[in-house]
């Protein structure tokens, strides 16, 4: 590991250490999960408070209509379950129960991307980020590490409105000082002749690369997008502006993730060549979540390549 | 008001009107100058395209001016093609997409028990609804926590959009389904206001555990060409149609109201 990554955590840890800290504050809090809740480490907050804890078994569907039925007699709701589950099994009632209800439901879905690993495609999604992001009033949050997830369970309980929040299965570097929040991106890195901006895991592989194009004299900003929606468009558009070239690093289809929100932005706003480095339009296998990453052309190699298309297309590279 | 959308679900409002009646003007705890009053009986209905029949039920109610029934399913309307709680406050829960309103009504359930509020739930389930799983993981929910708060209410009219319920996916034995499911569960004519009434009543005595009631109507109830016709499920009459619906409705005999 470079030098630029902080010692690797559980995103997930880190959520149920935040759920607490919440339940203690919020007398009102419900906490719901469909039968992972050792998992998602909901179980943290059930052990603590378990009168305003419900684990209501292999219904996710249920889970978010019963969710919304709570949270609009005023409640702030979490529910939790996969990624695959809330954003997929349960999509309609995510949108209709909880979205078109305007119900204060958060939804903190772990093992999202290819990092679930063993498991394998069926349990791989890579396409909740753009379920999500399509509906409308929902906030959308991909952190990149523990303090960021830390942070963003905290920020969606003060807004007000439906949230998702993506979190990985996997422990992840530190890369940021926590002080995530909604719709900032936070500057990992500055830089002048390229932008990575990245979200969830691949945001630490994005700094490793920053680091390696410094060594020969390429200056590379990073941005960590973890507020996808709300996003910092102004911020964007900086980078756009200052450096010319956007590569953008998500561990999620290209078809409907940051990557197509980053270059859709720029074209409409500021255009500037933009790659994107995500998973192509096929599903994910059984195998080790890190070996997936560089199988499905997420490496650090594939990355620096397209760093280096990008710094060719500006002139700035031979 | 289906007539004036040209749109809409005459046949399932029709076969509901007779409960929903009953629910509206006599077993409901609610109060059109509070509309947010926080005792109030949540009624949620799961069959969101039975909203004519809510609409017109709350105007009599004094929810909502009877002018207003005819922008129904228009342009910048508040009286949305299925029920919406964002654009009209007197509805608890916007339905539409069926097999969520159970759930969203064990939620409610479930606040009343935890803050130790008197209200009560009521969730009306179409039958076609029934076909649909998470309707199960919603009772299956309610049964477990064993909410004696609430009282899911099934218009079972016995038709959904393509004919039958039995012909197409068959949902009896019904009754025995909700028994399984750890209801209380109590079977009545839905036309019947004597039989609507008492099995509210028993519903409301029923403390250890929530209640069913599968009530018996007729789709289209009330209008003769209506009645029993899968047809008129999401077709709304033409004029002369209309014309003679409203006339029938209008003598409808014995002292109902």
């Amino acid at each position: 590991m470079s030098a630029v990554l902080g010692k690797a955590e559980s995103l997930r840890d880190a959520y149920g250490k935040a759920l607490v800290e919440l339940g203690e504050k919020d007398p009102e809090l419900v906490v719901m999960d469909a039968d992972l809740s050792g998992s998602t480490r909901t179980i943290l907050f059930g052990q603590k408070f378990p009168d305003r804890f419900f684990n209501v078994g292999v219904m996710e569907p249920t889970m978010m209509s019963i969710a919304a039925g709570l949270a609009l007699q005023g409640r702030r709701v979490y529910a939790s379950t996969f990624a695959v589950f809330a954003a997929g099994q349960a999509y309609n009632f995510v949108r209709q129960s909880i979205c078109y209800n305007r119900a204060n439901v958060k939804i903190v879905a772990t093992h999202g991307g290819l990092l679930v690993g063993p498991d394998g495609g069926t349990h791989q999604i890579v396409e909740d980020i753009g379920l999500m992001r399509g509906l409308p009033g929902m906030t959308v949050i991909v952190p990149s590490d523990a303090p960021t997830t830390r942070a963003a369970t905290f920020a969606v309980a003060e807004r007000d409105g439906p949230a998702y929040v993506r979190l990985t299965r996997e422990n992840l570097p530190t890369v940021t000082d926590g002080s995530f929040a909604i719709g900032k991106a936070a500057e990992l890195r500055s830089g002048s002749d390229l932008t990575i901006v990245a979200v969830g895991a691949l945001v630490a592989r994005g700094l490793e690369v920053a680091e390696e194009l410094a060594q020969v004299g390429i200056s590379t900003r990073v941005l960590d997008l973890a507020s996808v929606k709300p996003f910092d468009a102004p911020a964007l558009l900086r980078a756009a502006r200052d450096t010319g070239a956007i590569l953008v690093l998500e561990e999620h289809s290209v078809l409907t993730g940051v990557g197509a929100l980053v270059a859709a932005t720029t074209s409409e706003n500021y255009p500037v060549p933009v790659r994107r480095v995500g998973v192509p339009d096929v599903f994910g296998e059984s195998g080790d979540g890190w070996a997936l990453l560089d199988r499905y052309g997420m490496s650090r190699e594939r990355i620096r390549d397209e760093a280096w298309e990008l710094l060719k297309v500006r002139g700035k590279v031979q | 008001m289906t007539y004036a959308a040209q749109s809409g679900h005459p046949g399932g409002s029709l076969s509901v009107t007779d409960l929903l009646t009953a629910l509206v003007f006599h077993e409901l705890k609610i109060d059109p100058t509070r509309v947010d009053w926080p005792e109030r009986d949540r009624l949620v209905l799961s069959k969101g395209h039975a909203s004519p029949a809510l609409y017109a039920a709350l105007s009599l109610r004094g929810f909502l001016p009877r002018e207003e029934l005819a922008s129904f399913r228009k342009l910048g309307s508040r009286l949305q093609g299925h029920v919406d709680r964002t654009k009209l406050p007197c509805i608890e829960a916007s339905t539409g997409c069926l097999g969520q309103g159970i759930g969203m009504a064990v939620g409610m359930a479930l606040n009343a028990r935890l803050r130790r509020a008197d209200y009560r739930t009521y969730a009306i389930l179409g039958d076609g609804e029934c076909q649909a799983g998470p309707t199960w993981e919603a009772l299956m929910a309610g049964g477990h926590y064993r909410l004696s708060n609430l009282v899911a209410i099934l218009d079972r009219n016995g038709l959904e959009t393509d004919g039958t319920t039995e012909s197409i996916m068959g949902i009896e034995p019904i009754a025995d389904k909700f028994r399984a499911f750890r209801y209380h569960t109590i079977e009545i004519d839905g036309h019947d206001f004597p039989q609507i009434l008492s099995a509210l009543d028993e519903a409301r005595r029923t403390t250890d555990g929530p209640t069913a009631i599968v009530a018996k109507t007729v789709k289209g109830k009330g209008v003769s060409f209506m009645e029993g016709k899968h047809q008129f499920h999401g077709k709304a009459p033409n004029k002369a149609e209309a014309e003679q619906a409203l006339a029938e409705l209008a003598r409808v005999p014995e002292a109902r109201a």
